[in-house]
């Protein structure tokens, strides 16, 4: 590719980005092309939104150069890349519900007089921005009385009104967007790459990037390892290249036959209204074996979650069938469930896991402590002590005393605290949501073997993973969601990234 | 890493040297201090701080607040006057209930008023600031209801009527306060539920992090609205015994004293945070303040004064509470980098 210096307006230059534990970005150089839609894609986690945070100045590269415009720039913070003329658009929406649509778009760039807010002028150019946006909306209209797709815009207006923008990211901007409003957002884009400024366009739904963008970059665990311009490409090349051969891990090598296990849980027409019409879940459908591992792929937004929460009591407005050991069950609140011999392992470690004050011990006996009591209904130290004990062994949890406090473990250590917590319960069917996010390979590695390991004793599980290789190394079986719906099944040597990638995008281009 | 140890040594143990500290200083500076009589009263006076404190770190420990106290506290007290003079009106006959009756009666009344409070602030998804601010103001209405605003001046009762003995719970026996031996109870239950109950531990995970407590199973509902309850009930004791040290009800008993039972909780170590907090440490923390607040009065140093110190005292506190929580975290951070 040949292009002249002026036809890139941003050049990243070698871009590390190291995190405690994980590289995020390893030696990405990158051009953004001026006046162009440049987009990214790659599986969560691949770094692509995590190159875009350091060019808009949230975050700081470990190592590394910007260039814009051939000049070496570097962000101390957004407000410093904004003076560039760099601006982003957050996935999630960073406005402010309670202010009106004129405060929010002039937020910490208000126009005032002698010290006053000159509310006026606020109004008019709030207008005349929205009327760009081909988008009126009374500048005195509160912005948590909008509804999504409406925000979304006040965000974008937001940024148009930076003086001297140049570069302009979005990041997955149309997950909440109507088709119509998509259209519409596509013309504006259309609009500001005519008038000179550059696009930089994160999105999950294939078809749309095909339609949109005039240069595709593909990123993979934290590598820029393919990029070339729209016209050349096919769906097929973006596939084979998000996918890569990369690394492996052992597959799980098993010779049951299971057609003859019998089902412990089979959902029936699983549905999840979404809050303003639609469908977070419609109408899923499957079963679980004895011993089986269950992987469920998906995008991000597919639903995954939304099924454990159904399952567990967390999600009352759910409808359809879930029947367990041929009984039907009555989904009650998440303790009853966790009696009827469900374990839920959430996604989110910190906020949902650990309970932090608490040390080690006290985090992985929480939900069982009520069985190692005595007759006067006083915790019994022995009883507690040794099945704590007993766990730590089991699940190979490395500590040197169990009254540390759970903090003091790596996120390995205490993902496998979380394992535990569940496992104290002798679940017959656990649901591990995202068991590997956030620990290191190694941990990575032991945490299969644990899932192996349960799966042999006996126990189901359903785990959920964003993440190709680990689940296409797990899984004896994988239903994919997307966008609510159950778009395939696969088993055996059906299980391949390629199969599950495709069937991802399925409900996206349906809608 | 040795030092840090000491210091952490030290802040652990700092509300006991400090009470040590605050003794020694006030056997100084003042004469009186260290004499029983003083000691029994500063006793008396702490017994009512530390009871309502220890329930207050229950709710505390949930991460709630309960500014209600003070109000039952007024509530209890002024329904056993009433029970005791008036009785108990219906169909046109007049019953009167016997001592422990009545303080079963207003025990039952902290009990639903902090049941109140709980479906408030779990059903109804109000802040428990909120709602127990709304039933400060509502209880202590219905406290001067009760007598419309007036004092019942005379708590003795009437051997005829069988409901005499009610000044026992002001009173000593064998030389040591009655109320100090309820706090003790209250105490000691109080202190092994919660560290040796699942309840125990289940409010601790409540406090430290909701959501992954109801992920774990967790009643989390539940197990609020019994804290608030516990709350209500240990209000309604101070109630009673604050009535019977005086033998007079009066409607504005208990006016305010839900900061000190706040105070308490906070001087003994407990997060206004949640998933922190001792029962030790808060009757420990009810002493300083008794012995601030005693202290000051024999050496005759003004109320606004000590209005000020109180303050300075409990600020103090939660900074280097702050400061302990800070070490604490990068000690931890320390400790999982050398265990990598």
């Amino acid at each position: 590719m040949a292009e002249t210096l002026n036809d890139i307006v941003l050049h990243a230059e070698k871009i590390d980005k190291i995190y405690p534990g994980t590289k995020a970005l390893d030696q990405v150089s990158f051009d953004i092309r001026r006046g162009k839609v440049n987009v990214l894609i790659g599986e969560n986690g691949a770094g692509k939104s995590t190159l875009m945070r350091i060019i808009a100045g949230i975050e700081k590269p470990s190592s590394g150069k910007l260039y814009l415009e051939g000049r070496e720039v570097s962000f101390n913070s957004t407000v410093d890349a904004r003076k560039e003329g760099i601006a982003i658009i957050h996935q999630e929406l960073c406005l402010f519900p309670n202010l009106t649509v004129f405060q929010n778009l002039f937020m910490s760039a208000e126009h005032t007089k002698h010290g006053v807010l000159q509310d006026n002028e606020h109004r008019e150019l709030a207008k005349k921005v929205l009327a760009r946006l081909e988008y009126p909306i009374d500048p005195d209209t509160k912005v948590g009385d909008l509804r999504v797709g409406q925000q979304q815009m006040i965000e974008i207006a937001r940024n148009l009104l930076i003086p001297n923008l140049k570069i302009l990211i979005m990041d997955e901007p149309t997950s909440s967007l109507s088709e119509q409003e998509v259209d519409v957002l596509f013309h504006i884009m259309r609009e500001l790459t005519a008038s000179g400024i550059s696009i930089v366009y994160i999105s999950h739904r294939l078809e749309e990037l095909m339609r949109i963008g005039d240069y595709l970059t593909i990123f993979r665990d934290g590598r820029l390892v393919a990029q070339d311009e729209t016209k050349n490409v096919d769906l097929a090349w973006i596939v084979r290249n998000m996918i890569g051969k990369g690394k492996n891990y052992p597959k799980r090598k098993t010779q049951v036959d299971w057609s003859s296990r019998e089902k412990v849980l089979e959902v029936k027409d699983l549905c999840l209204p979404k809050p303003g019409g639609g469908y977070l879940l419609d109408h899923v459908s499957f079963y679980l074996r004895k011993g089986e591992v269950l992987g469920l792929y998906g995008l991000l937004g597919a639903g995954r979650t939304e099924v454990f929460e159904c399952i567990m009591g967390l999600r009352p407005l759910h409808t359809g069938t879930i029947i367990k050991g041929g009984k039907v069950l009555k989904i009650g609140e998440l303790y009853e469930m966790i009696d009827q011999g469900f374990a839920l392992l959430p996604e989110d470690r910190q906020r949902d896991g650990l309970v932090q004050p608490m040390n080690i011990e006290q985090n992985i006996a929480l939900t069982n402590i009520g069985h190692y009591t005595n007759k006067l209904g006083l915790i019994s130290d022995k009883a507690e002590d040794a099945a704590v004990d007993e766990m730590i062994k089991d699940v190979t949890i490395k500590v040197a005393d169990k009254k540390l406090p759970i903090l003091s473990l790596s996120g390995g250590n205490q993902q496998k605290c979380v394992f535990a917590k569940g496992a104290l319960t002798k679940p017959d069917i656990m649901l591990l949501d995202e068991p590997s996010r956030g620990i290191d390979i190694g941990a990575k590695t032991e945490m299969f073997q644990l899932i192996y390991q349960y799966a042999e004793r006996g126990v189901s599980l359903i785990v959920v993973s964003s993440e190709l290789e680990e689940i296409t190394a797990i899984a004896d079986r994988v239903i994919v969601l997307s966008s609510g719906v159950k778009t395939a099944e696969f088993t055996g040597a059906d299980i391949t990234q390629q199969n599950l990638v495709e069937a991802s995008y399925k409900g996206h281009r349906k809608n | 890493m040795n030092k840090n140890n000491l210091i952490m040594t030290l802040l652990k143990g700092r509300t006991l040297i400090v009470l040590g500290l605050l003794v020694i200083f006030f056997a100084f500076a003042s004469e009186s201090f260290l004499t029983t009589s003083s000691l029994l009263l500063i006793s008396k006076h702490v017994a009512l701080y530390g009871i309502l404190g220890i329930g207050m770190t229950y709710v505390l420990v949930t991460g709630g607040i309960d500014l209600s106290v003070g109000s039952v506290a007024g509530v209890a007290g002024m329904v056993a006057g009433f029970l005791i003079n008036k009785g108990f009106t219906i169909f046109g006959t007049t019953i009167y209930f016997s001592v422990p009756s009545i303080v079963l009666i207003a025990m039952v009344i902290g009990l639903i008023i902090g049941f109140v409070n709980g479906i408030v602030i779990t059903k109804f998804a109000v802040a428990p600031f909120i709602a127990t601010l709304g039933m400060m103001y509502i209880g202590r209405g219905f406290a001067n209801l009760i007598s419309n605003g007036a004092t019942f001046p005379n708590l003795v009762g009437n051997k005829a009527l069988g409901n005499t003995g009610f000044e026992i719970f002001g009173r000593d026996v064998m030389n040591f306060p009655v109320a100090v031996i309820i706090l003790i109870v209250i105490a000691f239950i109080a202190a092994i539920v919660l560290r040796k109950t699942p309840f125990g531990w289940h409010i601790l995970a409540i406090g430290g992090n909701g959501r992954a407590a109801k992920l774990s199973g967790v009643r989390v509902d539940h197990d609020t609205i019994c804290v608030y309850m516990f709350s209500g009930v240990c209000a309604a004791i101070v109630g009673i015994i604050a009535t019977s040290q005086l033998v007079a009800s009066h409607p504005m008993t208990g006016n305010t004293w839900e900061m000190n039972a706040i105070a308490a909780a906070v001087l003994g170590g407990t997060s206004l945070m949640g998933g922190v907090g001792t029962i030790v440490g808060t009757v420990i923390g009810a002493f300083i303040i008794g012995v601030i607040t005693d202290g000051m009065v024999m050496c005759g140093v003004s109320e606004f004064w000590q209005m000020v110190i109180k303050g300075l005292v409990i600020v103090l506190a939660v900074i280097i509470d702050q400061y302990q929580r800070d070490l604490q975290a990068r000690m931890a951070l320390q400790a999982r980098n050398e265990n990598k």
